[in-house]
């Protein structure tokens, strides 16, 4: 396993200015938090079809792929990329083909959740 | 009130989280479980409500035989917690619905047609539960949601008071039906700020009916303004009424909790179980103890529903006012 | 349409007050909890990253989906034992904002409405919160690819 602690230190503070950012807005403003989050997704959308965030990947890793907004980006990606290959129609094919991983983990977890666990109050 | 009705017994049940309030030796029933054993939140409020008008029953030796109307009300769609209860009662039965205003709302109505000579004996009731008003009105409970500083933390608990003509406990002696008030506040979660204008138009408008000034009670108490909410009221009341309601005024919310201790609930309590138990509960125990002879409830309630507040609608609330009396 | 009544001078008084009086969130604690979690949260990421492109010998673009449906069980696990929304107390953002958030959304839905039943309870409202976070992205999404496929002919 090959460790480079530079990556780790950009990740953490990549990372957690990003979430600073989301605190800073919920704070300053009367949004919820779905709000914030539904935002950043659409600017992960956008930044994803202008390719600017995955430069930022490359720097930060889990700082920048673990943040909602990479789920806006992955989304765009997977649209453009397929679209690339197979014309319009690619757009839906192709949408979910890199962001399954997330929704499908979650649903199957929250579903496995639920059958074995109870809200707890 | 002509004859003032008398509030013979009161019972009153919490769960936990209530149970560590400075107030918790006054109620009469703790849960251990925030679900009272039951499969859901909805039948653990269901189970609140049951066991605190038992409760009442029980201090007052008397049976479903000796009461004429049950009035009660509580926060859940369609007020489903107070249905069921009167059907396991088996007693006529009023539904009444005034947000968190319920107790005095319910107390109120059953003073009055006891004073007026329709029926002899009045159960009243209310209840909320944290949980389940929580994933009613916001979040599901264990979704990860800050709560801004002036939020509200629903009461687990319920209240019952049984009000008749004859024996011996605090006699209802004005009720004063409150007005919607709106002054345009639109966050659910500031719930303070949108009822406190409620509060003290129900006040003014008591002390101009009776001719009585803040210093004729003992305590003034508001329903769940919280901290935050109490300040405003405090200030609004001087802006507009002209009055100091000085130290004898509190409020439910924010005296149920801990909030040194417990920064989570924020601004203070909320829900109808919050002025019911404190009321029924802590106040009354009070009085019986030569605490305070006179004092003055005035239980607040912001009428919105979750859809409401989706469609951007304000909130519009309302406060009745109760004055007790013990001889 | 009904019209909009004006704010009676009254009313914008009060609005006034609620605003002067309104206590502060506590900024700066949440901006430090949330930056320090969040980036917590990353790098714990990033390990798993690490740990999947090691293991697997994947390279790391495609190893972060695996790290993410860990990420996300990590989440599932925590709200499912009732400690995700103690930490998200003081968390704030630092937890809401990565996948753990979006995990802690469906999970907490889905335990919520266990009572409802499976059908009209967890199969229909896992996507309760969640729901505008997939809606929005997806309508993004394809704006952004169909501009793209457009701009290509």
């Amino acid at each position: 396993m090959r460790i480079i602690w530079s990556t780790y230190l950009a990740a953490f503070l990549v990372g957690g200015l990003i979430c600073l950012a989301g605190q800073v807005i919920y704070d300053r403003t009367k949004l919820t938090m779905g709000h914030i989050l539904t935002g950043m997704v659409i600017l992960g959308g956008i930044l994803g079809g202008l390719g600017l965030y995955d430069p930022l990947i490359k720097f930060a890793g889990g700082g920048a792929s673990m943040p909602i907004i990479s789920f806006g980006n992955s989304l765009a990606k997977g649209a453009i990329s397929e679209a690339g290959k197979t014309g319009p129609i690619g757009i839906l094919t192709g949408m979910f083909e890199l962001t399954s991983t997330g929704i499908t983990a979650a649903i199957i977890f929250g579903f496995l959740a639920a059958i074995v666990c109870r809200s707890k109050g | 009130m002509a004859t003032p009705p008398i509030v013979i017994a009161t019972g009153t049940t919490v769960g936990p989280f209530e149970g560590q309030s400075p107030l918790a030796k006054d109620f009469d029933l703790i849960a251990g479980d925030l679900t009272l054993g039951q499969a859901s939140f909805e039948l653990a409020e269901r189970e609140l409500m049951n066991s605190a008008c038992l409760k009442a029953m029980q201090k007052a030796k008397r049976t479903e035989k000796d009461i004429d109307l049950f009035i009660a009300g509580d926060l859940l769609n369609q007020i489903i917690t107070s249905g069921f209860n009167a059907s396991l009662l088996g007693l006529p039965f009023f539904g009444v619905y005034g947000a968190c205003s319920t107790s005095m709302a319910g107390l109120g109505l059953g003073a009055m047609l006891i004073d007026g000579g329709f029926i002899g004996t009045a159960l009243t009731a209310t209840s909320s539960h944290y949980s389940a008003a929580e994933r009613q009105y916001r979040y599901p409970t264990e979704y990860g949601n800050q709560r801004r500083p002036y939020g509200q933390w629903t009461v687990t608990g319920a209240g019952a008071a049984l009000l008749t003509t004859q024996g011996k406990g605090p006699r209802v002696t004005h009720v004063t039906v409150g007005k919607m008030t709106d002054f345009g506040v639109k966050d659910p979660l500031n719930m303070g700020a949108a009822m406190a204008p409620a509060a003290a138009d129900t006040m003014l408008r008591h002390f101009a009916d009776t001719k009585r000034m803040p210093e004729d009670y003992d305590l003034i108490v508001t329903g769940d303004l919280g901290e935050f909410g109490a300040e405003i009221l405090r200030r609004w009341i001087k802006e507009t009424g002209g009055l100091e309601l000085g130290i004898r005024y509190k409020d439910c919310g924010a005296m149920i909790y801990d909030r040194v201790k417990y920064p989570q609930v924020a601004s203070g309590g909320s829900g109808c179980g919050c002025s019911a138990v404190v009321v029924f509960g802590h106040l009354f125990r009070e009085m019986e103890r030569g605490r305070y002879r006179r004092i003055l409830v005035i239980a607040t309630g912001a009428m919105h529903s979750p859809t409401s507040v989706m469609q951007k609608q304000t909130i519009p609330c309302i406060a009745h006012a109760v004055a007790f009396e013990f001889p | 349409m009904s019209q909009k009544p004006l704010p009676t001078p009254e009313q914008a008084r009060y609005q006034q007050l609620i605003k002067e009086m309104e206590p502060p969130a506590r900024y700066t604690a949440n901006a430090l909890w949330a930056f320090f979690s969040g980036g917590l949260v990353c790098v714990i990421g990033q390990f798993f990253i690490d740990l999947y492109a090691a293991i697997l010998h994947l390279p790391p673009v495609e190893a972060s989906n695996p790290a993410v449906a860990t990420m996300i069980m990590l989440g599932a696990i925590l709200t499912a034992f009732g400690v995700f929304d103690r930490l998200a107390r003081y968390a704030g953002a630092g937890l809401a904002v990565p996948v753990t958030g979006f995990a802690n959304s469906m999970v907490s839905a889905a335990l919520e409405y266990k009572q409802e039943g499976f059908i009209q309870g967890i199969g229909s409202k896992i996507f309760i919160l969640s729901g505008s976070v997939i809606t929005y992205g997806v309508v993004t999404a394809f704006f952004v690819g169909l501009i793209h496929a457009l701009l290509k002919r």
